[in-house]
């Protein structure tokens, strides 16, 4: 029993992390341009597709390192040729666009690589679990985490000790006076755009090596993340960190005693939180509300 | 202007109602057929509903099939489990899908804009777990089956809607008569000026001593009675419900239906949704990628054409829809 719920605390986390990456990038680009990007999971199954192809021919960890860059470099396209013509705009908008994009992305990887699912190779040594009585944690598994958590880490040293990083945080709280204070806030939200979806296409990468790849990989992602922003607090990127773990966990735990309850439980617990703290655990009054 | 905006949406109204009566005389000709239309009246209604709290309060809720989608289960149920009459199957699963989007709506109104967008998605996918879930009681991924729609008895006079797609369509669009009149009426009350008044601005209504979020409940609980029971006509339509009713991607496609007629125009989500309806049944049959196509509208609607069908035809003056 206690190895079960070890397993599945670990399974948690795990997943957890995956909801923590995929929801920082939608809260970066929620914070900054008030957009609800709804085509993210779409992003993050291109990831995955981007790092299988280029896996056939510069190896997995060339896949690994150049399809993120790939995936946000589309990312900037899209935000330059359409999302920023709806800054502004009522958010009904920008939404419905990212929704439309979802469907595009979606539906094209399933066009040009297949509906069905497609395994991804890791190298061998990261396919070995670490001992026989810890069978469930694989070197790939503890792989994962270690890259999530260091992206985490320097996104967060990124955001508070850098001059670009200290004006994405001012450009979340008040944009019209960091523009007015000379920044190109044009640049500023292309560059937030694109670290958001960085962070989608890294996570899709690191998801194809667990769960293999199929098209609809990346929208079965999205509503977690959503939750995990409500629970953390719509504003607040700790918030989002906190609240991607404690869903994944809590998700983990479920499984164990109540398999089909483990997705409701994600929402009972985004329900009582609202009831409790309508803002969200780490939210800011006021912001985006 | 007011006073053109009702005269604009009278000349839609007569023009919307001469088409739907002589759907019969027509449709064939256009290479259409019955099932074909009622699904419009159906979808187009449940664009209305989703408008009335989008377009005539200024919330826009993500959420709303799971409403439309609780509306169709609770139709599926009543006539499985509990007795074969229509109108009881419609009354329940309404009732169903309204008291449910009552009582989430209080933990619901106080957030605004992208946040309330946020929150509806999220607890509208709750609904659609439990009846992908519970495969006992809702038959899980492969739907609700096994029960149909049963013939209207009118004292002595019994409608065979079951077999007869054309009597069938006319029991539908009596009912959405129904509903679109009480619409109507909300909307031209002191009630339904007080909603736009909340859409128009908030801070002012407030400053007024309106109650906000009182009112926006009572829109958003009405937008889910709606909802509901234009769920549950689809439910009777295609004596079947799945768990695809209630997913975040059908509350996108209303939203949408809604939008691409003009979410101003009382009448506009009906073309909206007569135009998409249309689009995705034709393409369905052509391609297998038909959802890039239904994404590709999704951006073409967004980027060239917000204001919609109905939007565009007329008050040319007005300014764009301002930021809810």
């Amino acid at each position: 029993m206690t190895t079960l719920i070890l397993f599945n605390v670990t399974n948690g986390l795990i997943i957890g992390a995956f909801y923590v990456l995929m929801a920082l990038g939608l809260s970066l680009i929620l914070n900054l341009s008030g957009v609800i990007n709804f085509a993210h999971g779409g992003f993050l199954t291109l990831g995955g597709y981007v790092a299988y192809a280029l896996s056939l021919r510069i190896g997995f960890w060339g896949g690994l390192i150049v399809a993120p860059f790939i995936v946000a470099a589309l990312g900037i396209v899209i935000e330059r040729t359409m999302i920023r013509r709806l800054y502004g705009r009522d958010p009904l908008y920008s939404l419905l666009l990212t929704f439309g994009l979802a469907f595009i992305l979606e539906d094209g990887t399933r066009w040009y690589w297949g509906p069905q699912g497609l395994p991804v190779t890791v190298p061998a040594f990261l396919a070995q679990p670490l001992s026989a009585s810890l069978f469930f944690i694989t070197g790939y598994r503890l792989f994962m985490v270690v890259v999530a958590a260091s992206v985490i880490v320097a996104l967060f040293f990124f955001l508070r000790h850098t001059r670009l990083g200290l004006r994405i945080r001012a450009g979340t709280l008040d944009l019209d006076t960091v523009s007015s204070l000379g920044v190109n806030v044009r640049f500023l939200r292309s560059f937030n755009f694109g670290l958001g979806i960085f962070l989608a296409g890294l996570s899709g990468v690191l998801a194809g090596g667990q769960l293999g790849l199929i098209p609809t990989m990346g929208s079965a992602l999205l509503m977690p993340s959503f939750i995990a922003i409500i629970v953390g607090g719509v504003g607040s990127l700790p918030g989002t960190l906190v609240g991607g773990l404690l869903i994944g966990v809590a998700a983990g735990v479920t499984t164990v005693f109540w398999p089909s309850a483990s997705e409701a439980v994600m929402y009972v617990l985004m329900a009582v939180v609202l009831m409790v703290r309508p803002r969200g655990l780490f939210g800011e009054e006021g912001m985006l509300t | 202007m007011i006073g053109r905006r009702f005269t604009a949406d009278q000349i839609t109204m007569v023009v919307v109602w001469a088409l739907l009566l002589t759907v019969p005389l027509w449709i064939g000709a256009v290479g259409g057929y019955m099932a074909l239309a009622t699904r419009v009246v159906v979808l187009g209604l449940a664009a209305m509903s989703i408008n009335f709290l989008l377009g005539f309060t200024g919330y826009m809720s993500f959420g709303h099939a799971a409403f439309f989608g609780l509306g169709a289960y609770g139709a599926g149920f009543t006539l499985k489990l509990l007795a074969a009459s229509t109108p009881l199957s419609l009354l329940l699963g309404m009732l169903l899908g309204g008291v449910l989007g009552g009582l989430l709506g209080l933990l619901i109104v106080r957030r605004r804009g992208v946040y309330f967008a946020m929150v509806t998605i999220a607890f509208g996918q709750v609904f659609y777990f439990i009846a992908y879930r519970w495969n006992t009681l809702t038959g899980g991924d492969d739907g609700l089956r096994g029960f149909a729609r049963a013939p209207l008895h009118l004292g002595p006079v019994t409608i065979d809607i079951l077999n007869n797609a054309t009597a069938f369509y006319f029991f539908v669009l009596a009912c959405f008569a129904l509903v679109t009149g009480v619409m109507g009426l909300l909307l031209r009350s002191p009630f339904g000026h007080t909603l736009l008044a909340i859409r128009e601005n908030e801070q002012r209504a407030r400053f007024l001593g309106i109650p906000i979020e009182r009112h926006v409940w009572v829109s958003f609980t009405l937008s889910c009675f709606f909802m509901s029971f234009a769920g549950a006509l689809y439910a009777l339509l295609n004596n079947f419900a799945d768990p695809s009713n209630l997913y975040y991607v059908m509350s996108g496609n209303i939203v949408i239906m809604a939008v691409l007629g003009g979410i101003r125009a009382f009448w506009g989500p009906l073309l909206g949704a007569a135009v998409f309806v249309v689009l995705q049944d034709y393409l369905s049959s052509v391609t297998t990628n038909w959802m890039s196509f239904v994404g590709l509208l999704f951006v073409l609607v967004v980027l060239f054409f917000p204001r919609g069908l109905l939007g565009f035809a007329r008050n040319r003056g007005q300014r764009e829809p301002a930021a809810g």
